[in-house]
């Protein structure tokens, strides 16, 4: 039977998950899209403003669903969590209220700009509009990855009366895994954009679209890939040996060790098991995760036996991690072996640009399942030693929440649903998408070249 | 430096400045969603053309007005957030399907768009009734009795007039020809109804709430008190006589209507202001008990000293940007 704990939990999971989707997407795609638009400002040539145009659309659809969803986000606090504002509103609030004054202001603001303004404005101020609202979304990362890093790893406060107090702003918001986490996500938000950009691209040239446009964005994308995807198997690496040392815990259930070890195995795969607190079916190799983690062999891992009833669920860090890093490690390979054929061989094969596809919201899957390792793998705690998630819960009638629940639920299914509908619709009519409109050549940074193969379309409807 | 005993006041100042400002600018774009008119593409085009650039930074002060009662009220925000539970999340909803059929509409296939423009209205129509609803709740004080339910339903009427009239007045401001003609229309029969709405609030109000009516009525305050309404009904009169004589030859005035619904809009607001304060939770708890650790407040004033004004300035610019009349949709 569920309760209100379990509601709440549950609602808020599903509308945090369903936020963070267009979040990673729009945060990286935006820095793809002033690249885009500084390349057309240098070459003039027009098959960049082609690519920005289609881009940009995809943007601002993906933009709307993260304003909504966020929207859903700022009233959840007090209506599900009223325990956690009450003991630690004096850090959060002030988080988040720089998050909606420096960020959400400047970035709705210029988006205006951005998708409206281009035949209102000189193009350098639309350009620089694109890199405000840029800069907007990453700051609003900085911002709420500030919040939640200090959730895991609390610095700079003290508690008076049950309530924590801010001591020192500095070490709150620069708390120990705050730069690891922030760089990660970031990354996290560039490949994923990244496999989107690939997939879409990959799924109009296997339609037979034999413009520049989708060729040039697949090349732009899977060399930043193969440049952020091991960038972020190392930044993974240095994120896990802060964890380590700050939340011993969530690394033991992430490796599954359940007793204090020396030199403990990698464990490729397992199934853990709660009861028995051991694990099935395992497939190790000997001592490696003692050499990540400590750089020697024999090192000591922590087990979850030091632990009991402090530890989080085993089963979904576990396997949380295993597919994040799994998906990081594919991701990795399939940029390589892309951004090989994109720069030296003059066809794509099909079965790569096939796996490309199949591959567009791997970022979603990989961003998910790290989210889920870090947030289960904090609990029971909500605010690492200081505040217990069931502590925190609110005393809505269970039946409110149920009816809000499935109504959120219906509604993010449909909408998922229509996003990546409209998205690959969008590929297939890209070519009237990325048509450009006569007035705009009278702008003399928007001179068609005759190198340009694209035919020019007739202008029409404009989007 | 600013005491401690000033810093609720001043928070609750500038939260109720943002959901003025909230009430104001997504009030006109609401409207605008509410007033969409079925029978007429072209109009529909327009008329989302009219509020495409600025939606988003509307909806905004939702945000902030929200975010400042959970940092400067936690308690506030989490009684007036439990007790508004349901129409909390209908609004929430509304305001979903309406910010997202705003990008579909553009993209999908010519034959779902219009399917979207439904989505579109009806999301208004959710967002803009929940919370007129709230606000009746609100001044009910989260009663929950048949009368105040009654009460809030018809504040939710009452709010969805506002939102018309002002979206109404917007659109006269924005745009030519036939839908200018059309908007007047709109404009003069939601003047004609708030007026009746906000007498009927006024008089109930004071009889439903002792402490309400000794406000109004305790000399010599209430002489003062007394210019609210009196004002608030001159506006109106006033923009019913302007909408009769809309539109002047060269478009001369077609800002009145807007500027005249923006000061009922505030007149509201102001008697509302007065009949309240100092409670954030009407009879249950005054802005000081709520209010939050003063070095968290004022580690975030002195950001919002400084940030208010360049948010300020950007968003002129940006009105600057998009002044005159709507042009076709050139997206992007
Ligand atoms: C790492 C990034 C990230 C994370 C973890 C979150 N958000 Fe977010 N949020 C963004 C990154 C972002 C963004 C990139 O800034 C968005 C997404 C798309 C957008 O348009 O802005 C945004 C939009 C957005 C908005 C709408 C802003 C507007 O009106 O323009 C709100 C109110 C929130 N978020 C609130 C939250 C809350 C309360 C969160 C935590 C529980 C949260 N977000 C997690
Ligand atoms: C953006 C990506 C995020 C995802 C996908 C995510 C996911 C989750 C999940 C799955 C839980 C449930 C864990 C459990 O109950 O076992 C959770 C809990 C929680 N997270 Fe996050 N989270 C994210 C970011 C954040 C941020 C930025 C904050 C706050 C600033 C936050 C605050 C919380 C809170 C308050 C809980 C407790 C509620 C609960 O246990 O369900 N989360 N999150
Ligand atoms: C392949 C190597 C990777 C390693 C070693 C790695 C490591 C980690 C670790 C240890 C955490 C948990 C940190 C904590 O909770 O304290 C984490 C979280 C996370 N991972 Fe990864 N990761 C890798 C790849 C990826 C990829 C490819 C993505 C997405 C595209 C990704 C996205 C995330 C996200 C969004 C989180 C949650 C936020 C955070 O705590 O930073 N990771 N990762």
């Amino acid at each position: 039977m569920a309760d209100v704990f379990m509601l709440s939990r549950i609602q808020f999971a599903a509308n945090i998950s369903f936020h963070i989707l267009f979040p990673t997407i729009t945060i990286a795609l935006c820095w793809l899209l002033c690249y885009f638009k500084v390349r057309f400002h240098l070459s003039g040539h027009p098959v960049w403003m082609r690519i920005y145009r289609f881009w940009v659309k995809v943007f601002a659809l993906t933009f709307a669903l993260g304003v909504v969803s966020g929207i859903t986000m700022s009233f959840q606090f007090g209506t599900n969590w009223p325990g956690f504002m009450e003991t630690v509103g004096n850090i959060a609030g002030p988080l988040l209220g720089y998050e909606v004054l420096t960020a959400f202001f400047l970035e709705a603001t210029f988006l205006g700009i951005m998708l409206f303004g281009i035949n209102r404005v000189p193009p350098w101020v639309h350009t620089l509009a694109t890199f405000i609202v840029a800069i907007g979304t990453s700051l609003s990362a900085f911002w709420i990855l500030a919040l939640n890093s200090w959730m895991q790893t609390p610095t700079g406060h003290e508690i008076i009366d049950g309530v924590v107090h801010a001591k020192d702003w500095w070490a709150i918001i620069f708390n120990p895994s705050f730069p690891y986490r922030f760089a990660h996500m970031l990354i996290a938000s560039g490949l994923t954009a990244c496999f989107l950009m690939a997939g879409i691209s990959a799924y109009r040239i296997k339609r037979g679209d034999n413009k520049k446009a989708p060729q040039l964005s697949l090349k732009t994308a899977l060399t930043a890939a193969a440049l952020l995807a091991p960038l972020q198997v190392f930044v993974g690496d240095l994120h896990g040996l802060n964890t380590f040392e700050h939340q011993p815990q969530k690394v033991a259930a992430m490796e599954g060790v359940w007793d204090t070890t020396e030199g403990a195995p990698l464990l490729l795969f397992a199934v853990p098991d709660e009861t028995e607190r051991t694990n099935h079916f395992e497939v190790p190799i000997p001592n490696l995760a003692s050499v990540i983690l400590t750089h020697d062999p024999n090192g000591t891992i922590r087990g979850l036996n030091e632990f009991k009833g402090e530890h989080p669920p085993v089963k979904p860090v576990f396997y949380g991690f295993r597919l994040m890093v799994g998906l990081g490690l594919l991701m990795l390979a399939m940029a390589w072996l892309g951004s090989f054929y994109a720069w030296r061989k003059p066809a794509m094969p099909g079965w790569l640009l096939s796996g490309l596809v199949a591959m567009t919201f791997s970022g979603w899957l990989a961003t998910l399942a790290g989210w889920y390792v870090t947030e289960v793998g904090r609990q029971p705690y909500l605010v690492t030693g200081i505040l217990k998630t069931a502590d925190a819960v609110t005393d809505v009638h269970p039946g409110n929440v149920w009816l809000s629940l499935s109504a959120y639920l219906t509604v993010y299914a449909v909408l998922l649903v229509a996003y990546i509908r409209t998205l690959f619709l969008m590929a297939r009519r890209s070519v009237e998408i990325e048509e450009i409109q006569p007035h705009e050549h009278d702008n003399p940074f928007r001179q068609a070249r005759p190198a340009d193969t694209a035919p020019l379309a007739q202008p029409g409807g404009s989007k | 430096m600013i005491p401690d005993y000033a810093l609720a006041d001043i928070f609750a100042f500038l939260m109720a400045l943002s959901v003025l400002v909230y009430a104001i600018l997504d009030g006109y774009d609401l409207g605008v969603g509410l007033l969409l008119p079925m029978n007429n593409e072209q109009h529909r085009d327009k008329m989302i053309a009219s509020i495409g650039p600025f939606w988003d930074a509307n909806e905004t002060w939702l945000v902030l007005a929200v975010g400042l009662l959970l940092i400067a009220f936690p308690t506030a925000h989490s009684y007036i957030l439990k007790a508004l539970y349901l129409p909390a999340a209908v609004m929430l909803i509304g305001l979903i399907l309406r910010g997202v059929a705003f990008d579909f509409r553009a993209k999908v296939r010519p034959g779902r768009k219009r399917t979207w423009d439904h989505v579109f209205k009806i999301g208004s129509l959710l967002a803009t009734a929940s919370q007129g609803y709230m606000l009746g709740a609100y001044v009910m004080g989260f009663e929950q009795s048949l009368g105040a339910i009654i009460f809030s339903l018809l504040s939710a009427v009452g709010v969805t007039m506002a939102y018309i009239l002002i979206g109404a007045s917007w659109l006269i401001m924005k745009t030519e020809q036939d839908l200018q003609q059309r908007a007047i229309r709109w404009a003069t029969r939601a003047s004609m109804v708030s007026f009746v709405g906000i007498l009927a609030v006024c008089v109930v109000n004071p009889l439903i709430n002792e402490q309400v009516m000794s406000r109004w009525t305790t000399a010599p305050s209430a002489y003062l008190f007394a210019m609210i309404p009196v004002l608030c009904f001159m506006f109106l009169t006033l923009q019913v006589l302007v909408l009769r004589r809309l539109p002047l030859a060269n478009d001369e005035g077609c800002w009145l209507p807007f500027v005249l619904t923006t000061l009922v809009f505030l007149t509201c607001f102001a008697g509302l202001g007065v009949s309240f304060y100092p409670y954030v939770v009407p009879g249950v708890m005054t802005f000081t008990e709520a209010a939050s650790a003063p070095d968290s407040l004022r580690f975030i004033l002195y950001g919002a000293l400084v940030v208010i004004p360049c948010i300020l300035a950007y968003t002129v610019f940006s009105y600057r940007v998009f002044w005159g009349k709507v042009r076709d949709l050139t997206y992007y």
